[in-house]
């Protein structure tokens, strides 16, 4: 019977071994991931895992001999045996040892992933309720990212497409090869940024600031998401990541630069009502409709409604104060400093004329512009 | 009282100071974990102000250390908070200023508290502010801006392996009065003055 | 070890002229005895059970599919957070206190615990904590949403006004465990009967011990930390706030110094009522007595240094994270050493697989898997990857449910036939065993694969990915939580008809609750036993 299983016991060892590779792929198994340092944590994973099976093997096919030889109804009669110092201290010392041989290179990967020194590029990261900010340390980029599926695929009106939950309308973009450190921290309670395919994950935590980093070997699109309670939307905030080359992110970085002077650019110019519902209703629906709901009833007394609420067709001036600045101890965070003032200007007025509130005013960002500078 | 309920006084006795003493000792978590934060430098969270010996330590002009500046305002805050310059290098022992911009654009007066992490943590111990806008609470009238001073060394001592050094400041927001009614117009005085003093040295 | 000799079952009405228990509803509010508060805190952590099983069920039943079906994501937290509670301070110490209360003082030979009265008020605190604590879901701004381990500041600048609610229920529930704790500890120190030194107690005794120390420790400190959210939320203190120089990361060193020993705390007794089955159906006694004295001792100890094994993500410089990374790993060490010892206690017994045996077995071999999947999240690298997902509610739930719960179904169907006087329906019990195996295997194997896989916890809505393994686990969720109505069923069947109970009713059973008839007398070695 043992030499049986000696004898099967290495080639079914074999498909296992390269299962855990393969099954990777089919969400079974934690990524291997495109870092050296993802790569490190998985052949840790693996070999602990290992380790845990054999030893589960041995003692639970110890029980399990025993259940079966050792049955009453088998005709067995009990041993008396009771103790023996020499077996306890046998079996407390060979599990230090095993320990100990687990320690050294969780030991080793560890100290590589605390070594944040010498990078190519630093990203603050900021961890809002319910979405995160990427700034370019020393570049002038500055965005949000926010979830993109709509909520019709979340509420089952629409199919859910292959990305459902994991995409993002603004992606963080990293040059492949390059390491990049993160200073992440928070805007409000604590959040925590995870991308598996890179094995970082740090909290944020609002007044601290958190280092972590990543070199990515390979290009392509990785996708994570927010792994601390933050609130409601804890599970709608997700990270996209897209691993590009030197050029491109060089191209990119530009661009975003570029874009920047061009929405100040766009705050000078002054647009139709029917322009401003339009874009007004999709900045709504990414930055506002989550507390507020899509139909403007909002969800009282945490999230006031907007419908025929008097602030939206009250005084302009009060409802510009609001978004702008925030109202202070509630949930309503200070959108002047995320938002431009051309969608400031777009997401209020589409509040003051959707859902029948209908009171005709098209604010333009000038209005902002001078509210700001009052 | 019978032998047994003497035996159980003594057991409650005991057990009842264990439960206050942890109790208290909860509490006492609280200085603890300062007192590791400072000894081990632990958390990113700076040390109070630096007294700055007379003796100055020599400028060690071999070895440049980056420091980054990062702003944040939390929640709300509607500031307009940022430092004058993004990145520095300096010299360990080199005594620098950086000025931060802040601005109310809100049409009522605010009092702000800005508060510092700094990254890797183990930097915490070897980073020196002699003068920081962030020992004080901050006020500001409707509309006023500001240019607040960060004065700092970095210890020659610190770790060879660290060659930047990320500090990071979060503004809250504090309500519109001052905690501990502070004078702004002294505070801006006794300022000018240290910077005298160091000038001078 | 202990040999009894002379046994006093007959003299129980003695000393004092014979009076059964009161009548009617007044016997339950006012009783001192053991056995009757034993009982209530049995019946009421069973409700808890139901009541936490109905809002795991509420959770399965919104994962059962991708997109949002049944509930907003806001009563989705409300359901997580509240599911914790009321399973960790509801069902599970509970029902340990409320076997600790029946079968402690007859154990070692007392006729009832040290503080009768105190006993009583440490019961009926519970029903006033959960009901508050419950109530908070119909009031305005819903109740607790932060999850059972309420980091702040999530719970308390942005908690619901209820969470005020929250913190007197903590705090009630931090009273009854204390005085239980006591109670305990006084009755094990000073009331053993001659002759029985603490080597030679039953396990069982000797793990409440230990955990009655844990408790004195750390519900304390719980209570400091819900104080200090307390203040922070409505006395302008910053604890917890950065705004005025207080630190987040404070609050999760609190609470888990409080936290890691908790989890100690409910499973210890499981560990002493495994001991107990064990050796019973092994017609053997328990392998290496003093070494599971140590291992249970050394376990209780070194819980107090690994509490950051839950903030590996948090920041911790990396000195500290390797201390906790070891002294977490150490920790295999004496539960390997528990785990040794009971299967050769096992090994060339005598077994027999009744309901209890079943319960225990599948305990060692379950709560070992739950234990494995605790020494891959102790190797902090790896943890990186695995915190805050799936994989964590696989590993807790393994040892928990497996764990302390098996351990108490154990411990019930062990001691029932002792508390009633007569036999449960063998078959049934047998059917509730495979079920609830069955069940809790199919609900939470697959969350390893989830977590491996990259599900973050805590989200009432998932990516496609997650789809299949989120369905069997649902469908393995109802068919646990409705199995444990067959356990109901046969309690009460047990009570009402079942077939008289002996003494012994376990033929390999030792220690003293099996020298006195079944069902237990009212008054129980009034006269102490003399122990040899």
């Amino acid at each position: 019977m043992l030499s049986r299983l000696v004898r099967w016991a290495p080639t079914s060892l074999l498909p296992a071994l390269y299962a855990a590779d393969v099954s990777a792929e089919y969400g079974l198994n934690m990524p291997v991931g495109v870092t050296d340092i993802s790569r490190s944590v998985f052949d840790l994973h693996m070999q602990i895992f290992w380790i845990c099976v054999v030893i589960a093997v041995i003692v639970f096919g110890v029980m399990f001999y025993s259940i079966f030889k050792h049955r009453k109804s088998k005709g067995a009669v009990a041993a008396q045996f009771h103790e023996s110092t020499t077996v306890e201290i046998i079996w407390t010392i060979i599990p230090v040892f095993i320990l100990i041989l687990m320690a050294w290179p969780a030991t080793t990967t560890l100290i590589e992933m605390y070594d944040s020194s010498d990078s190519d590029v630093d990203i603050k990261v900021t961890g809002y309720q319910w979405k995160w900010r990427y700034e370019y340390i020393g570049q002038d980029v500055d965005f949000f990212s926010n979830m993109s599926t709509p909520k019709d695929e979340i509420y089952n009106r629409a199919e859910k497409n292959v990305n459902y939950l994991l995409e993002v309308d603004n992606e963080l973009v990293i040059p492949v090869n390059k390491k990049v450190r993160f200073l992440i921290t928070a805007n409000d309670v604590i959040h925590s940024w995870w991308v598996p395919d890179f094995a970082v994950k740090k909290d944020a935590i609002p007044g601290f600031i958190n280092e972590s980093w990543t070199r990515v070997n390979e290009t392509g699109i990785y996708r994570g998401q927010c792994t601390e309670l933050c609130g409601k939307d804890h599970g709608f905030m997700p990270i996209v990541v897209r691993v590009v080359e030197q050029e491109e992110y060089d191209t990119w970085i530009a661009t975003k630069q570029a874009e920047a002077k061009a929405a100040a650019e766009l705050a000078k110019l002054t647009f139709t009502l029917e322009e401003q519902m339009t874009r007004g209703e999709k900045v709504y629906a990414t930055n506002c409709a989550a507390c507020h709901q899509a139909n403007g009833a909002g969800i009282p007394p945490s999230f006031p409604a907007l419908k025929g609420s008097p602030i939206a067709v009250g005084p302009v001036e009060e409802h510009i104060k609001r978004v702008v600045n925030g109202v202070a101890g509630s949930a309503m965070q200070a959108y002047g400093a995320q938002l431009s003032e051309v969608d400031l200007a777009a997401v209020i007025t589409y509040e003051r004329n959707a859902w029948g509130n209908d009171t005709g005013d098209n604010v333009s960002a000038k209005d902002i512009v001078d509210f700001n500078n009052k | 009282m019978t032998e047994s309920q003497n035996k159980h006084k003594k057991t409650i006795t005991r057990l009842l100071i264990a439960v206050v003493g942890m109790f208290g000792f909860g509490f006492a978590l609280v200085p603890l974990y300062d007192v590791f934060c400072d000894l081990a430098g632990i958390n990113g969270k700076t040390n109070g102000r630096y007294e700055a010996s007379t003796e100055m330590q020599e400028v060690d002009e071999s070895r440049e250390v980056r420091i980054q500046f990062i702003t944040h305002n939390n929640e709300s805050m509607p500031w307009e908070f940022k430092p004058t310059v993004t990145e520095i290098k300096v010299n360990p022992g080199q005594m620098t200023q950086v000025d931060f911009y802040a601005r109310n654009p809100t049409s009522s007066r605010m009092v702000a508290q800005a508060v510092p992490s700094l990254s890797p943590s183990e930097g915490v111990n070897y980073f020196h502010k002699t003068e920081c806008f962030c020992f004080n609470q901050q006020a500001l009238e409707a509309k006023e801006e500001i240019l607040m001073p960060l004065i700092f060394v970095v210890d020659q001592a610190l770790p060879k392996h660290i060659k930047v050094l990320t500090l990071s400041y979060t503004l809250f927001d504090q309500g519109q009065f001052d905690q501990d009614g502070f004078d702004k117009k002294v505070f801006i005085q006794q300022k000018e003055d240290q910077i005298q003093v160091l000038g001078s040295l | 070890m202990s040999t009894v000799v002379d046994i006093n079952t007959e003299n129980n009405h003695d000393d004092h002229e014979h009076h059964g228990p009161a009548k009617g509803i007044a016997r339950w509010l006012f009783t001192t005895n053991h056995k009757d508060i034993g009982s209530m805190y049995l019946w009421f952590s069973f409700l808890m059970f139901m009541i936490g099983g109905c809002m795991a069920l509420t959770i399965r039943a919104e994962l059962f599919q991708p997109g949002l079906q049944l509930i907003e994501p806001e009563f989705f937290n409300q359901m997580t957070t509240l599911h914790g509670l009321i399973m960790v301070f509801g069902a599970v110490m509970p029902a340990f206190v409320g076997l600790a209360n029946w079968m402690i003082p007859m154990m070692v030979g007392a006729p009832d615990m040290a503080l009768p009265r105190m006993n009583n008020w440490s019961f009926w605190i519970l029903p006033f904590a959960f009901t508050l604590l419950l109530s908070t879901l119909f009031m305005e701004g819903g109740g607790p949403n932060f999850g059972w381990t309420f980091y702040a500041p999530l719970s308390t600048t942005y908690a619901p006004d209820t969470v005020t609610f929250f913190i007197f229920g903590v705090h009630m529930m931090g009273i009854s465990s204390i005085m239980g704790a006591i109670n305990v500890i006084a009755t094990i120190l000073n009331m053993r009967a001659p002759g029985m030194t603490l080597m030679k107690m039953p396990l069982f005794v000797w793990t409440w011990l230990i955990t009655a120390f844990l408790l004195i420790a750390v519900m304390p400190v719980l209570a400091g930390v819900v104080t200090m959210m307390l203040t922070d939320i409505h006395f302008g203190t910053s604890f917890f706030n950065a705004a005025g120089g207080g630190d987040p990361v404070l609050f999760q060193h609190i609470f888990w110094f409080f936290g890691h020993p908790e989890v100690y705390i409910m499973i210890l007794p499981a560990f002493g009522a495994v001991s107990q089955v064990i050796p019973t159906f092994s017609r053997k006694p328990l392998f290496g007595y003093h070494s599971m004295v140590y291992a249970v001792a050394s376990i209780a100890i070194l819980s107090f240094i690994v509490w950051a094994h839950h903030m590996f993500t948090v920041g911790i410089p990396l000195v500290g994270e390797l201390f906790f990374m070891y002294a977490t790993m150490l920790i295999a060490v004496p539960t390997g050493v528990k785990v040794f010892n009971w299967v050769a206690t096992m090994f060339r017994g005598s077994l027999t697989f009744e309901t209890p045996m079943l319960f225990s077995i599948a305990f060692v071999v379950l709560f070992s898997i739950g234990g494995f999947s605790g020494l891959m999240l102790a190797i902090a690298p790896s943890d990186f990857q695995y915190h805050d997902t799936y994989f964590v509610v696989a590993h807790f739930h393994y040892v928990l449910v497996p764990g302390a719960i098996f351990g108490i179904f154990a411990a019930v169907y062990y001691w029932l036939p002792k508390w009633v006087g007569n036999m449960y329906n063998e078959k049934l019990g047998k059917m509730h065993f495979w079920l609830s195996f069955v069940g809790m295997n199919l609900t939470f194997f697959p969350m390893h694969f989830l977590g491996l896989a990259g599900m973050p916890r805590r989200i009432p809505d998932y990516a496609l990915q997650f789809a299949d393994f989120n369905q069997i686990a649902s469908v393995g969720a109802f068919m646990f939580g409705t199995t444990q109505l067959l356990f109901l069923y046969i309690v009460i069947n047990c009570i009402r008809k079942g077939e008289k109970a002996t003494a012994q009713v376990w033929e390999g059973a030792e220690g003293l609750e099996w020298t006195i008839p079944s069902p237990a007398p009212y008054h129980t070695f009034t006269t102490p036993p003399e122990v040899k």
